[in-house]
């Protein structure tokens, strides 16, 4: 009885094939553009708003953000950007008034690439907060490095200079030393390389302190589209 | 009788013909998102949209799409369903499609899904279809569920973010790691197959105490 249907009849001519399949195809394109469209909007905005979310909270007493690109050496506000452009973004509160940088970083975690965003104040040459964007981290060990808030909140005032580096857990001495998760070293120090390295990478590009980008007036684009 | 039927159809995929605990079908998704309740009702909602809205459109059709490119017309259809789904869950709740991440568009690979359109949605009426994708999807998501909550109380001490025991409690980290998957469905099997045969021998025993006081 199961295959009475299937197994039945002359087959049919290769045209009708073809044809079933050409329409079964054109009636999934037609959908999925229908929800692409449809979605794209929500989805935008709600990476943009995840996106000056995580600046206000690396950066604080901040109240307005523009994103600044290096373009022919110097650092300028950046109405659109490229996807593949490295980005800052400039942090300023209520008066318009630098305060520090918020600059994203990735680099490979334990299991795979962990994404993160640290707020910078070049004055002071701190670090002043840290976000984890995104990363697959070991659930229950390495996934401390933004569930632990004791070890979030150590890269609350941090100095960078020369490097920061990740110590025993309980062993923080010195103003550039963070505490490591104890069960997961590898994803702190990770965090702390991932910083490391893109300071060092940024570093060149910053104007000194005080020659900072001002505000430009209009509401800036909210950044590049972050990759999926 | 009509409605027994439809019911029935329904029912098996819950319980008799469970996909997960019975013909261990999807184990992919079953062992990959279970790690916390939430996780599991999320991917277990996504497969019943999918299911259920390919094995309607397959059954619709199923007249007229020739046996030869059949199987490649099920799975346009159900990926189109999982595309919606999948735009759908990162427009309405993103940090949820942060969680699954890579296995929604893996739901198109599910073989339950494709099992359900070849061996039944292909062959029946649409209502019988419809009753029988919901039945097995709720089925999947009944078994995804029990291994989420399984996990996430033993493995994290909490059920969807709330905490049960309080500080106290030294969570199972191994739980919501892969091997607490495969532990636990392990165990959920072993009791259903405990349980069948339990059901078998009562059943043996019903017939032979029958035939002895005829």
């Amino acid at each position: 009885m199961t295959s009475a249907r299937h197994t039945g009849t002359a087959s049919p001519s290769s045209l009708r094939l073809v044809l079933t399949l050409a329409i079964a195809g054109l009636i999934s394109g037609v959908a999925i553009i229908g929800i692409y469209e449809s979605t794209l909007p929500t989805i935008t905005a709600n990476k943009a708003r995840e996106l000056r979310e995580a600046v206000f909270k690396v950066l604080p007493a901040v109240s307005q953000m523009q994103a600044l690109v290096h373009r022919d050496g110097e650092l300028v506000a950046a109405e659109a950007v490229a996807k593949d452009e490295p980005v800052v973004y400039g942090g300023y509160d209520e008066n318009g008034g630098f305060v520090g940088y918020a600059i994203p970083g990735a680099g490979p975690g334990f299991q795979d690439t962990i994404g993160l965003l640290y707020g910078y104040t070049p004055d002071q040459k701190l670090v002043v907060g840290m976000e984890v964007l995104e990363s697959r981290e070991t659930p229950g060990l390495g996934d401390k490095i933004y569930k632990d808030a004791d070890f979030v909140a150590g890269f609350s005032a941090l100095s960078i200079e020369p490097e920061i580096t990740a110590v025993k857990s309980g062993t923080k001495s010195q103003p550039n030393e963070i505490d490591a998760i104890t069960g997961a070293t590898i994803s702190s120090k990770a965090v702390v390389r991932i910083i490391n390295e893109t300071h060092a990478d940024w570093t060149q590009r910053l104007p000194p302190p005080g020659a900072e980008p001002r505000l430009t007036e209009t509401e800036p684009a909210a950044g590049p589209e972050v990759e999926r | 009788m009509k409605k027994n039927e439809s019911y029935e159809e329904f029912i098996k995929g819950i319980w008799r013909d469970n996909p997960v605990f019975v013909q261990v079908l999807g184990m992919c998704p079953m062992l990959a998102v279970t790690n916390s309740a939430v996780n599991a009702i999320a991917m277990g909602l996504a497969t019943f949209f999918v299911l259920v809205g390919s094995s309607f459109l397959v059954s619709s059709f199923r007249n007229w799409i020739p046996k030869q490119v059949r199987i490649s017309c099920f799975i346009i259809i159900i990926a189109t369903f999982v595309t919606v789904a999948d735009y759908t869950l990162l427009a309405l709740v993103p940090t949820v499609h942060k969680e699954l991440g890579a296995f929604i568009p893996l739901i198109v690979a599910n073989c339950m899904i494709l099992g359900r359109q070849e061996a039944f949605a292909s062959r029946y009426p649409t209502r019988l279809a419809v009753m029988d994708a919901m039945g097995m999807a709720s089925g999947f998501m009944l078994a995804l569920f029990s291994l989420g909550a399984i996990r996430e109380i033993l493995g994290d001490g909490a059920l969807f973010g709330m905490n049960l025991f309080g500080t106290n409690f030294e969570p199972w980290i191994i739980m919501i790691l892969p091997p607490g998957g495969f532990l636990t469905l392990g165990v959920i099997l072993l009791f259903f197959n405990w349980f069948k045969l339990k059901k078998d021998e009562f059943l043996a025993e019903v017939a032979e105490a029958e035939r002895s006081s005829r």
